[in-house]
C-alpha cells in the first residue's frame, strides 16, 4: 500500500505551560486508508508521547473523539485522509473550555444531560411483563436515539458559544427522544428544563447541529417539534384556565 | 478537570466564519424586510385615512423610480425570507400517515403550492384594478 506524507496541525494546551493553545507542526507518513485517529495514533506512538485526546472504540460509535478537523467538527475515526488534503488541522470541539491538547472539559454538558431526565419515567412501574410498543411507535423516536453524545452539535451551535446555560442540541435531542417514546410518561416533568429560556426558547434554528451530526439525529427538528408541542401546552393552558375561570366569574355578577 | 481550563473566546464575527451561519444570518436579516413592507403598508393606510388626494400622492411615490426599486429589492427579500422557512418546515412539522413519514419534500411543496394558490386568487381580486 503507498504511503503519503500528511503535514498535522494540532492546537495544543498544556496547562502547566501554555497560557494559551498554540499550534504544534508534525509530519505523519500515512497508509491510504488510514483515518485522522490514525495519524494521531502515530504522533502519540512514535513523535510525541504528550499529546492528549480522547478516543476508544475507533468505530464511529462511541462518540469519544470527536474533535475539529479543518474547521468542521468530525468524529476522527471517520475522518479518512484519503478526503482530506495533506496539510490538516486538527483543534478540539469549540464551545467548551480546552482540558489539554484536544480534550476539552465535558462536565457542564453531563450536568445539562442530567437535568433533561434522559431516561423512561413512566406513569406507573410495571410490576411484571414489558411494554408493548408497535414499530410504528417505535419509528417516531427512533432517530433521536442514536446520538453518541459526540458534542459535534455543541461545537457548530453559535448558541452554545453565546450562552453558557443553553441546555444545548444534544441533551435537548435526547429529551424529545423520551418524550417522543409511547411507554414515557416524564414529558411535564422535563419541562422545567425543556421549555425554560436556557431550553428549547434559546435555539434560533440556526440548524448547523444536524449537519455536522454523524448519526443524522438531526436536533434541529427535534427542537422545533417541542417548541410546537410547548406552545400547544400553553395555548391548552390558556383555555383550560378560562374554562374553569368562566364559572367563577359567572357566580361572581 | 485541571486547575487552567482554556476558554477561547467567541469572536464578534462568528456569523462570517461558516458558509452555514451565512445562510442563517441571511434567512435571519431579510425579516427587517418583511417590517418594512408592513410599515410601507402602515403609512399606505395612514395616507388613506387623510383622503384621496394624499393616498394618490402615496401611490405616486410607491410607482417612481425609487419607489418601484424599494418594492422590488422588499420582494426579492421576501421570496427569499419566506423559501428559506419553507425548506425548514419538514423538520418542525413532520406528518405520518399511518406508520409512514410524508417525504420532507410533499410538505415543502405544499407549502410552496399553498403560496401559489394565494399570489394568484390576490393578483385575480386585485390585478384588475390596477
Amino acid at each position: 500500500m503507498s504511503e503519503r506524507n500528511i503535514t498535522l496541525d494540532v492546537l495544543r494546551y498544556r496547562p502547566e505551560i501554555d497560557d494559551q493553545p498554540v499550534w504544534q507542526t508534525y509530519s505523519v507518513p500515512c497508509q491510504e486508508d488510514w483515518v485522522v485517529l490514525d495519524a494521531l495514533n502515530y504522533v502519540k506512538d512514535n513523535l510525541d508521547r504528550t499529546l492528549s485526546y480522547r478516543w476508544s472504540c475507533h468505530m464511529a460509535v462511541c462518540g469519544s473523539c470527536a474533535m475539529v478537523i479543518n474547521d468542521n467538527p468530525i468524529l476522527s475515526c471517520k475522518a479518512f485522509l484519503r478526503d482530506l488534503p495533506d496539510h490538516i488541522r486538527v483543534e478540539p470541539l469549540e464551545n467548551f473550555p480546552i482540558e489539554r491538547d484536544l480534550v476539552v472539559v465535558l462536565d457542564d454538558f453531563m450536568d445539562k444531560l442530567k437535568s433533561v431526565k434522559p431516561f423512561l419515567v413512566p406513569k406507573e412501574p410495571l410490576t411484571q411483563g414489558t411494554y408493548d410498543q408497535s414499530s410504528t411507535q417505535l419509528k417516531k423516536y427512533k432517530p433521536f436515539s442514536m446520538c453518541i453524545n459526540c458534542l459535534a452539535c455543541y461545537s457548530v451551535c453559535p448558541q452554545c458559544g453565546l450562552n453558557d446555560d443553553f441546555a444545548g442540541p444534544a441533551a435537548l435531542a435526547l429529551a424529545h427522544r423520551y418524550n417522543a417514546d409511547s411507554r414515557d410518561q416524564g414529558r411535564s416533568v422535563r419541562e422545567d428544563v425543556v421549555a425554560s429560556n436556557t431550553g428549547i426558547w434559546e435555539c434560533t434554528f440556526v440548524g448547523a447541529c444536524s449537519e455536522v451530526c454523524p448519526k443524522n439525529v438531526d436536533p434541529a427538528a427535534a427542537i422545533q417539534q417541542m417548541k410546537i408541542a410547548s406552545t400547544m401546552d400553553y395555548f391548552k393552558d390558556l383555555v383550560i384556565f378560562k374554562s374553569r375561570a368562566k364559572p367563577t366569574q359567572g357566580e361572581d355578577s | 478537570m485541571s486547575n487552567r481550563p482554556y476558554v477561547r473566546p467567541m469572536g464578534t464575527t462568528w456569523w462570517v466564519s461558516k458558509a452555514h451561519y451565512i445562510r442563517y444570518m441571511i434567512r435571519e436579516l431579510t425579516c427587517l424586510f418583511v417590517g418594512l413592507q408592513a410599515l410601507v403598508l402602515l403609512i399606505g393606510l395612514y395616507r388613506l385615512s387623510q383622503g384621496r388626494e394624499a393616498f394618490d400622492e402615496f401611490l405616486a411615490t410607491l410607482w417612481g423610480p425609487a419607489g418601484q426599486m424599494m418594492s422590488a429589492l422588499i420582494l426579492l427579500m421576501l421570496v427569499i425570507h419566506s423559501a428559506s422557512w419553507f425548506n425548514l418546515t419538514p423538520k418542525a412539522m413532520p406528518l405520518w400517515i399511518g406508520d409512514k413519514k410524508v417525504p420532507g419534500w410533499m410538505i415543502t411543496g405544499a407549502h410552496y403550492g399553498g403560496w401559489a394558490v394565494v399570489s394568484a386568487v390576490i393578483v385575480c381580486l386585485v390585478g384588475g384594478r390596477w
